[in-house]
């Protein structure tokens, strides 16, 4: 994204990831299935993984879909300093020099099993919930930003500006550190997260939300079935965004 | 005589002063003016109106500590629930957020010189049906 300052040196970076390309399986759409829903008075389970599978080979340079979903949703709005913007979900464009194969994909939070964000946090702000979601609680959040240099996938934003308007649901403001949070208020009442539903809705179709961890769940099945790949699987974070096709 | 009327005179000008300042502030016994709390929209508090005055904070933190880390969301003490219910129209009918000191939280918060800091992250009104649509056009 031209916009995106941090470009040049991210495609550099996830370079490692899209070193092979994998055969698709002709015909296959990958749409948002429904998320089961959880009383509110249930705490999140560990029982579950909520995780993505971003179809590259459907995601396309143009389409900003997901991009501006997540804005709306979570009411990020730019004060027109991209150097200091938040940014949750951010598109990425991939060639492989050898082979010239292009990928575009939206690179957000991956949610790892092993967040090296939640390692470094001096406070505990930084934190994985029981279903895999990782998240920061600004109540706790000092703003000291080890999380973000931690964080191979330059997931994370610092918030410099104050910020009113706020969605009731996705408290944030100036002094602390925020990524995607999956959509956390919209899964905890069974829906799919925003760009996955804007994807499906004017996109491409190229997101699939899930329970990684229930077999019968379509995530799942498409994990079984078809080569999905980590980003930067040499780390071995066993991150829960997955993607194929590249 | 003329005393008598300057007497007079001076309580009417108290009295009337008086009843201008009341609807911006009512007067305990010794003259200190309790801030006027407003009227919530909804029904019945989810506490005691005591117990709310007291431990309201305590609800909050143990909400939000549930709601964070566990996803728990009942709405019970929740501050969406409270700033709902809570809200206080402002001059052009939409609901004042807390840079106004009509806000409900300010009335009382103002009063005793304590800064609630939910409001840096939290929204201080309830949400409007074309507040997406108007974050998102700027």
């Amino acid at each position: 994204m031209s916009e995106n300052s941090c470009e040049a040196s991210r495609r550099g970076f996830l370079k490692g990831a899209a070193v092979a390309a994998f055969a698709l399986a002709p015909g296959v759409m990958l749409v948002a299935g429904p998320a089961p829903a959880r009383p509110p008075h249930v705490p999140a389970r560990e029982t579950q993984r909520w995780g993505l599978l971003v179809d590259t080979t459907r995601c396309t340079q143009d389409c900003t879909a997901c991009l501006s979903a997540c804005r709306t949703e979570n009411r990020l709005h730019s004060f027109n300093r991209p150097q200091t913007d938040p940014q949750w979900l951010r598109k990425v464009h991939l060639r492989n020099e050898s082979t010239g194969a292009e990928h575009h994909l939206p690179v957000m939070c991956q949610h790892c099993a092993e967040p090296p964000c939640v390692d470094v946090c001096p406070t505990g702000a930084s934190f994985k919930r029981a279903d895999g979601i990782v998240l920061v609680d600004r109540h706790i959040c000092i703003g000291c930003r080890y999380c973000m240099m931690a964080c191979p996938y330059k997931a994370r934003s610092f918030v410099h500006e104050p910020i009113t308007d706020q969605n009731p649901e996705v408290p944030r403001g100036k002094g602390c550190v925020e990524a995607c949070t999956l959509c956390v208020h919209r899964v905890d009442r069974g829906e799919v997260p925003a760009c996955v539903e804007a994807c499906a809705g004017n996109g491409n179709g190229a997101m699939l939300f899930g329970d990684l961890n229930d077999p019968d769940s379509e995530i799942a099945r498409r994990v079984r079935q078809v080569g999905t790949r980590q980003l930067r699987e040499d780390l071995g974070l066993n991150t829960g965004v997955r993607y194929e096709g590249m | 005589m003329l005393a008598r009327a300057r007497s007079v005179l001076l309580s009417a000008v108290l009295l009337g002063a008086m009843l201008a300042v009341a609807p911006l502030a009512a007067f305990a016994a010794d003259g200190v003016p309790f801030p006027v709390v407003p009227k919530a929209t909804g029904g019945e508090c989810v506490e005691d109106p005591e117990v709310m005055r007291r431990d309201h904070m305590e609800f909050l933190r143990h909400q939000r500590d549930d709601t964070m880390r566990q996803g728990i969301r009942t709405e019970r003490h929740s501050l969406k629930g409270c700033i709902d219910c809570h809200a206080v129209a402002g001059d052009d009918g939409r609901p004042v957020g807390i840079d106004s000191e009509e806000h409900f939280c300010r009335v009382c918060h103002d009063y005793v010189a304590v800064k609630p800091d939910c409001f840096g992250c939290h929204a201080s009104r309830p949400d409007e049906p074309d507040a997406a649509g108007r974050q998102a056009a700027r």
